[in-house]
């Protein structure tokens, strides 16, 4: 017995080890975008400053990238949210031909490399002579979070009762006032992950974008970019910026949801 | 119009997939057994030498690939096996925030992440320029641009997509039934051998699926920390592609490394089961 609590003392080490591995990257991005730095490369620390944080959007193409990026997964994610949230409908409550079909294609778009879905539409976008811009790039986020939405949706459908439904029939609702009032509600937290999957997979996405985005720059387009001649402070203080929302997003989150219960 | 109602939800995501999912693979089909240049344009010849030729060049590269993306593989689950394993059975009330800790580095963008580990490593950075200051380390030491510093960037990256499929598999172990193998007298490391680990087999297998084929096609790991002499097929796809501007041969070694990819794939969900992988795509 001594063994086995041995055994799970060290493991319990090794899993806060390898959450401080996974952690460092973070901690050194947060860091350097308070490093005062003098030479022109940013890997060494030469003491703190506030300086990046107030010169956040003085470069101006990085600020024009970083809203490139918010605005396409903005307008990607309330496309992919639309028509995910129907076929997930769809698939988690009707009979219909195709089914099958379509939840082939949907694991085809999640299991697709990223890289292979690219280059496939550059490919279809060279062949059609379509212009490359940031239309292209907003097609190609919808492509790749689509299934995110409805599988999420799906397996919220899947758990509701359907008589609740069939009650507000029955008590005169209209089909719309149905799902309005009774469908949407219900499957609302479902609806909302797979938007913030959505969000995060659009404004993270380097991959996809990069053989589709013509000469429209995203944030991480814009960084890789920078990576031959140094990345300047202010791209760690945005991406802190990011994490900090992006947390406190999370822990909201799942302080509402444990209210909820 | 009640029995329309399916066909009309599924319309726009249908029309999505077909459009730029299906027709795309057909584009480049098409485009991969076409001649030309960038200034001429392309006629459809059925060369189907753009394999030959494009394999010719690039078997290296994506042999390569293949090796640091089953190299990357198999570190994850043995590096997060365990993890999996102590957060499901001995996270306790507090299983929600571990997982939360190891989904921490999603917050950050994936290129950020891997940059911070460009700077992290970088020949005299805080770490080796320190370590090198002390005399700890010689003057010629680095970790960039090596194998290692690619397949460890990989690990990095993809680890919790390891980690969380076998954590949905063990969790849903029932800890009665390793009770029980105990009772019947199996040492610890039976019950694990012969009860745990079998049942926690779904999840290694969805987890070797959401790892090994990202990993493998990834350019982002081996552009920024791999140097020249790491390139990967990804890298290589993408200066045909974008630079090169040699269409048909980007095609190509596109096609390959799908159909090397999604043949694996398939051959292993028909094994699962499609609706057992997306359930745990979808935690």
């Amino acid at each position: 017995m001594r063994g086995t609590r041995l055994g799970d003392k060290l493991l319990h080490i090794y899993t806060w080890l390898i959450i401080v591995w996974l952690s460092s990257p973070i901690a050194v991005m947060i860091l350097f975008g308070f490093n005062d730095k003098k030479s022109k490369s940013n890997t060494s620390w030469q003491g703190f400053t506030l300086r990046w944080y107030a010169e956040l959007f003085d470069i101006s193409d990085l600020t024009v990238a970083l809203r490139n990026s918010l605005v396409i997964a903005a307008v990607s994610t309330i496309i992919t949210v639309v028509i995910g949230t129907m076929l997930g409908l769809a698939l988690g409550r009707h009979r219909f031909r195709g089914k099958g079909v379509t939840n082939f294609l949907v694991f085809a778009a999640i299991s697709t490399p990223e890289l292979v879905m690219g280059a496939s539409l550059l490919s279809l976008f060279v062949s059609g002579n379509v212009p490359r811009d940031a239309n292209t790039i907003i097609i190609s986020h919808v492509l790749f979070s689509l299934s995110f939405v409805v599988v999420t949706v799906r397996a919220r459908v899947v758990t509701l009762d359907p008589s609740l439904e069939e009650a507000a029939r029955d008590l005169g609702a209209t089909a719309w006032g149905t799902f309005r009032q009774v469908t949407l509600p219900s499957i609302m937290p479902g609806v909302m992950a797979g938007a913030m999957l959505s969000f995060a997979l659009s404004v993270d996405d380097y991959v996809v974008t990069s053989f589709v985005n013509g000469s429209t720059v995203t944030f991480p387009l814009w960084i890789v970019g920078a990576v031959k001649t140094g990345i300047p402070p202010q791209v760690n203080v945005m991406g802190t910026l990011i994490f900090g929302i992006g947390v406190l997003i999370a822990i909201g989150n799942a302080v509402a949801a444990r209210r909820r219960t | 119009m009640r029995r329309l109602t399916p066909y009309l939800l599924a319309l726009p995501s249908w029309m999505w997939l077909a459009i730029f999912l299906v027709v795309p693979m057909v584009a480049m089909a098409s485009v991969s057994l076409q001649t030309g240049n960038a200034i001429d344009g392309f006629a459809m010849t059925f060369s189907f030498s753009n394999y030959s030729d494009a394999l010719g060049r690039y078997s290296t590269q994506l042999l390569r690939s293949l090796l640091y993306g089953g190299m990357a593989t198999a570190a994850m689950l043995v590096i997060g096996y365990p993890v999996a394993y102590w957060i499901a059975f001995k996270g306790g009330r507090r299983k929600s925030m571990y997982l939360f800790l190891i989904l921490l580095p999603f917050f950050v963008s994936f290129v950020l992440r891997t940059i911070s580990w460009n700077f992290l490593l970088s020949d005299n950075g805080i770490l080796f320029g320190t370590l090198k200051g002390w005399g700890l380390l010689p003057d010629d030491f680095h970790v960039l641009a090596t194998a290692f510093a690619v397949v460890g960037g990989l690990t990095y990256n993809f680890l919790p997509f390891m980690i969380l499929p076998i954590y949905v598999a063990l969790e849903r172990v029932d800890p009665r039934v390793v009770e029980a193998a105990q009772d019947l007298y199996a040492t610890r490391a039976a019950a694990f051998r012969r009860v745990v680990l079998p049942l926690s087999l779904p999840g290694v297998f969805a987890g070797v699926l959401m790892t090994f084929v990202p990993a493998t096609a990834d350019p982002i790991n081996a552009a920024i920390l791999g140097g020249t002499a790491n390139t990967m097929i990804g890298n290589i796809i993408q200066t045909e592609y974008l630079t090169n501007l040699n269409y048909p041969t980007a095609s190509a070694l596109s096609f390959t490394l799908m159909a090397v990819l999604l043949v694996g794939i398939f051959v292993y969900a028909r094994a699962l089961g499609t609706e057992n992988v997306l359930e745990a795509a979808a935690r």
